[in-house]
């Protein structure tokens, strides 16, 4: 064969490959609150070798990602920290109503690197540290709920000068890890592996339920792969994954 | 001012605050390096000139992150907060202007060193021969010709500084009154959807920046034309 007759028959071949692959496996753009990224990883594996389907996952504080919703940003799937921005967006019309669920529901732990710091709320209530960090309430559920706990164990102003803000619980955490805070609100599935320091998980009477929804978004209504995610997420083999990372499921969905 | 917001203003003052310290410190840390980048022999300056132009092209991530260990406890910045009974440098007005004034130090050292070496040997040499002592020379001889660089520094490391955001993010905190900067506000803002307020000072960044560039350009011409 020619040097270009190979070189065509090559392209050919690749394009044929590409086009049938395409044929079986599609992919979806899912936006996912940042407290979820390790299991979400772990999910969208488990969804690849499954289906075929390729995952793509972008990962976020909440408020921040459903904003770039707002403004077109090309998602078909959010996985919520919270149930109030899937609500919003099916009442704007920007996702499938009833294809709202809520995948996980949260825990909040309070977490130290230093094995001996965090005892309890009476951790809190000695105020032996200089830094709290907590994910900023306005745009992260989990920082909601820890202003929450807070306030129902009334330190809310007693920690005010205390307290710094991540952008999202991952930042929150990055702020514990480097040492900059003593410790902070985070979610107990960002623990998930990590045995080290201490920690107090947050009674869930303390706070609102952090209800996790997930919704298809209208961008993702026609997409097979999307919608194949959605019924992945509620299958036997994605619970056991969420579990394994520290939230509850809820029995009703 | 009718219906704006009251707490639209702290982080706009802060703004200013930071801006204006990292600027006089910029000035003050800056001109002795651009003079040696400007005069020095050695033949590794300019790979100190390059350390000082990294931020020009790394994302602020980088920076960023590094800064936040090096603030921290287990970094020098924990051990300088150690100094007044402080734990991290992070979270603070104080980390922030260690942050700016690496992170706008390439704006402030360039045109400096541009100016200086604009000048060249034959002055100073001249300065010399009249008996002025080097230090006499740099302040009457090289300062007063290099202006036109100085002023651009000082505006160009003023607005940039205000114009951080990367940096800022990821080591302040977000604390009103102390590390809850213009940029971040505004960030703030449009992530919780609240969009007047987000425009307000976002309109007013637009104004702000160009009139500053404008005027900065203006002035050079002027300048130019004054030095013939």
């Amino acid at each position: 064969m020619k040097p270009t007759t190979m070189l065509a028959a090559a392209i050919g071949l690749f394009a044929g490959l590409a086009i049938s692959a395409q044929a079986i496996a599609g992919q979806t753009n899912i936006a996912v609150a940042a407290n979820f990224t390790d299991a979400a990883k772990e999910i969208a594996a488990a969804f690849k070798a499954k289906t075929g389907h390729d995952a793509l996952l972008s990962f976020g504080a909440t408020g921040a990602l459903y904003t770039q919703i707002t403004q077109e940003a090309p998602f078909e799937i959010l996985l919520s920290a919270d149930a109030e921005h899937p609500k919003k967006a099916t009442d704007k019309g920007l996702g499938v109503t009833d294809s709202l669920f809520t995948y996980a529901i949260g825990k909040l732990v309070l977490w130290s690197k230093n094995p001996d710091l965090v005892k309890g709320d009476e951790t809190l209530k000695g105020g032996g540290f200089t830094k709290l960090s907590i994910a900023n309430p306005a745009l992260a559920p989990y920082g909601a709920a820890a202003v929450e706990t807070l306030k129902a164990l009334k330190l809310d102003e007693a920690m005010q000068p205390k307290i710094v803000q991540g952008n999202s619980i991952a930042q929150t955490l990055q702020f514990i890890d480097t040492g900059n805070a003593e410790l902070g609100f985070i979610a107990l599935s960002q623990l998930t592996g990590k045995s080290e320091g201490s920690r107090w998980v947050v009674p869930q009477t303390l706070h609102k339920p952090i209800r996790q929804d997930a919704v298809l978004l209208k961008k993702g209504a026609s997409n097979e792969a999307a919608a194949s995610f959605m019924t992945f997420l509620k299958g036997a083999e994605a619970r056991a994954i969420i579990g394994k990372y520290g939230y509850a499921i809820d029995s009703q969905s | 001012m009718g219906g704006l917001p009251a707490d639209i203003w702290q982080p706009i003052r802060l703004t200013i605050e930071l801006a204006a310290i990292t600027t006089v410190l910029l000035l003050i840390l800056g001109t002795p390096l651009a003079w040696w980048l400007a005069r020095s022999r050695a033949w590794w300056k300019e790979s100190v000139a390059t350390v000082v132009a990294l931020p020009l092209v790394l994302p602020p991530t980088v920076l960023g992150f590094y800064l936040l260990v090096a603030l921290g406890p287990n970094g020098p910045g924990g051990w300088l907060a150690g100094l007044w009974g402080g734990r991290t440098l992070a979270f603070s007005f104080e980390g922030l202007v260690i942050g700016s004034v690496f992170y706008s130090m390439p704006f402030v050292v360039q045109p400096i060193r541009n100016a200086f070496e604009a000048i060249g040997d034959r002055p100073m040499e001249v300065a010399a021969t009249l008996r002025a002592s080097p230090m006499r020379a740099f302040w009457t001889v090289a300062v007063p010709l290099a202006r036109p660089g100085f002023l651009t520094a000082a505006v160009v490391g003023f607005t940039h500084t205000v114009g951080e955001f990367g940096v800022v993010l990821m080591i302040g905190g977000n604390i009103p009154g102390q590390t809850k900067v213009l940029s971040v506000a505004i960030f703030d803002y449009v992530e919780t959807s609240q969009w007047r307020e987000a425009n307000i000072l976002a309109a007013g960044m637009v104004v702000f920046s160009f009139v500053v560039i404008l005027a900065m350009t203006l002035i050079q011409k002027r300048a130019g034309r004054a030095g013939g």
